[in-house]
């Protein structure tokens, strides 16, 4: 979900720029240099993920997968997802320049919401119950992401209204579908690999 | 290394890296940076139809100077997300004012037609000029100029490290689907399909896991103390001053079109 340059008022714009900045900030300082080869690997294997398209009845959609980077890095998915964004906008043209700060924040907030709130219960029981809790997680980062998306072209206009509402609802089946996904991720890697997110704290702590 | 932002064979860039950029290539990466942000603000300020058409062409007359693939790069241009193109499309629709036309009762307003215009001006001559004064970087170069131009320490080395792996992670994701395909998985709108789609990522994310802790343990052995030394300097040369000024005063060109035509 990348906004575009020109479409978002200057305020917005602006203070959507700071509100990045701020939780870039936080995220490094919740990274020691030790941590960073895991955070970039990571970094990387999300912005491979972004490329797998996935099928949904007729059409496609690409994945987000905010939520999972938040379950699995904490407040480091920040400057993780700010590369990646970065990244597609230098080189793929995907998304702006100038909404770089607000594309970030719409996108890594949730993901570190969705870190804080969902963290713990994933990591934790048994590994279903986790990636039930993970699932949940993943559909939530996507459902917030949306949401401030929404906020963001209302607070830029009023002539927005209908396409925030229209983008919210386009959006339900992605959220059941990253939701679905986060969910057998974490499935899988605590079946497969316990320790990961025991490990992990570490990173996020 | 990092090719895969560039010659990937899903065509994640096209182009061969900084051979293919022609004169921006012996521009200083610092200068490009900036003035590429400079004029993305600059741009995405301006709001008369006159001086966005003539910054469109700008950022075009850039493109056509570098020797960037014309096709590739301006379908990468235009692309963009789904939901923004409906947001431009209902646009007319939604803002009040003199009517065009009708449609299904609706009415479409001069107005609402020109701020979707406004947009669609704004953003692909913002996107174009930042794909070709900085998309054409080698990607570890633009790493070396951010650090230079005082990013933080830790922001680039995660970068580098993203940019590093990025290749790699995409080659173990390929070796799985092909381990997948030759199993006979068919993707479709269907419960199996995403529950392998999900073991799938699971799965990168283990390998990825894993992969993370062999380099860290490598780089130790190898005396990594936490701290990249990144040693490339850059130097302003007399093309960099020339290339700097006469982005400034194509800016402030724009700036007096908006003015004369608002």
């Amino acid at each position: 979900m990348h906004i575009v340059d020109g479409a978002l008022s200057a305020p917005v714009v602006i203070g959507g720029t700071i509100a990045a900045l701020g939780g870039i900030a936080l995220g490094l300082r919740a990274l020691p240099l030790e941590r960073i080869p895991a955070a970039g690997v990571l970094s990387a294997s999300f912005f491979v993920a972004s490329l797998v398209h996935v099928p949904v009845g007729p059409s496609s959609v690409h994945l987000i997968l905010n939520g999972l980077a938040g379950l699995v890095l904490g407040w480091a998915a920040f400057p993780a997802l700010f590369v990646g964004l970065l990244l597609q906008a230098v080189f793929f043209g995907f998304g702006g320049l100038t909404v770089l700060g607000v594309n970030t924040l719409n996108i890594a907030l949730p993901a570190v919401l969705a870190g804080l709130l969902f963290g713990r219960l994933a990591a934790s029981g048994t590994p279903l119950a986790g990636a039930v809790w993970a699932g949940i997680g993943g559909a939530f980062a996507i459902a917030a992401t949306t949401v401030m998306v929404g906020i963001s072209l209302r607070l830029s206009g009023d002539a927005f209204i209908p396409a925030a509402k229209l983008v919210f609802v386009t959006h339900l089946p992605v959220m059941a579908i990253e939701g679905v996904l986060t969910g057998f991720a974490v499935l899988l890697a605590r079946r497969v690999k316990p320790e990961l997110f025991a490990a992990l704290k570490g990173a996020s702590a | 290394m990092a090719h895969v932002l560039s010659q990937g064979p899903e065509g994640l860039a096209g182009h061969g890296g900084p051979s293919g950029a022609g004169w921006i290539v012996p521009l200083d990466p610092r200068v490009r940076i900036l003035g590429a942000c400079v004029y993305g603000i600059a741009v995405a300020a301006l709001s008369g139809l006159v001086a966005l058409s003539v910054a469109l062409a700008l950022s075009l007359g850039l493109l056509a100077l570098s020797r960037l693939p014309l096709r590739p790069t301006l379908r990468r241009m235009a692309m963009m997300d789904g939901f923004i193109f409906f947001m431009l499309a209902l646009l007319p629709f939604t803002v009040p004012g003199d009517p065009v036309f009708t449609l299904w009762g609706f009415a479409a307003s001069w107005q609402g037609l020109g701020q979707a215009v406004e947009i669609a001006l704004t953003a692909n001559a913002v996107i174009l000029a930042l794909m070709v004064l900085v998309g054409t970087l080698e990607p570890v170069t633009l790493g070396h100029a951010l650090y230079r131009l005082r990013c933080p320490e830790r922001l680039v080395h995660l970068l580098m490290f993203t940019l590093r792996y990025i290749e790699v992670l995409r080659e173990e994701y390929l070796r799985l689907r092909a381990a997948m395909k030759l199993r006979g998985f068919r993707p479709g709108s269907n419960w199996h399909s995403y529950r392998s789609f999900g073991y799938l990522l699971g799965m990168i994310l283990v390998r990825a896991i894993e992969r993370s802790e062999r380099i860290l343990e490598a780089m130790k052995c190898r005396g990594f103390s936490g701290r990249i030394v990144l040693l490339r300097e850059f130097a302003l040369s007399r093309r960099d001053w020339v290339f700097g000024a006469a982005l400034l005063g194509a800016v402030a060109g724009l700036f007096v079109l908006e003015r004369t035509w608002p």
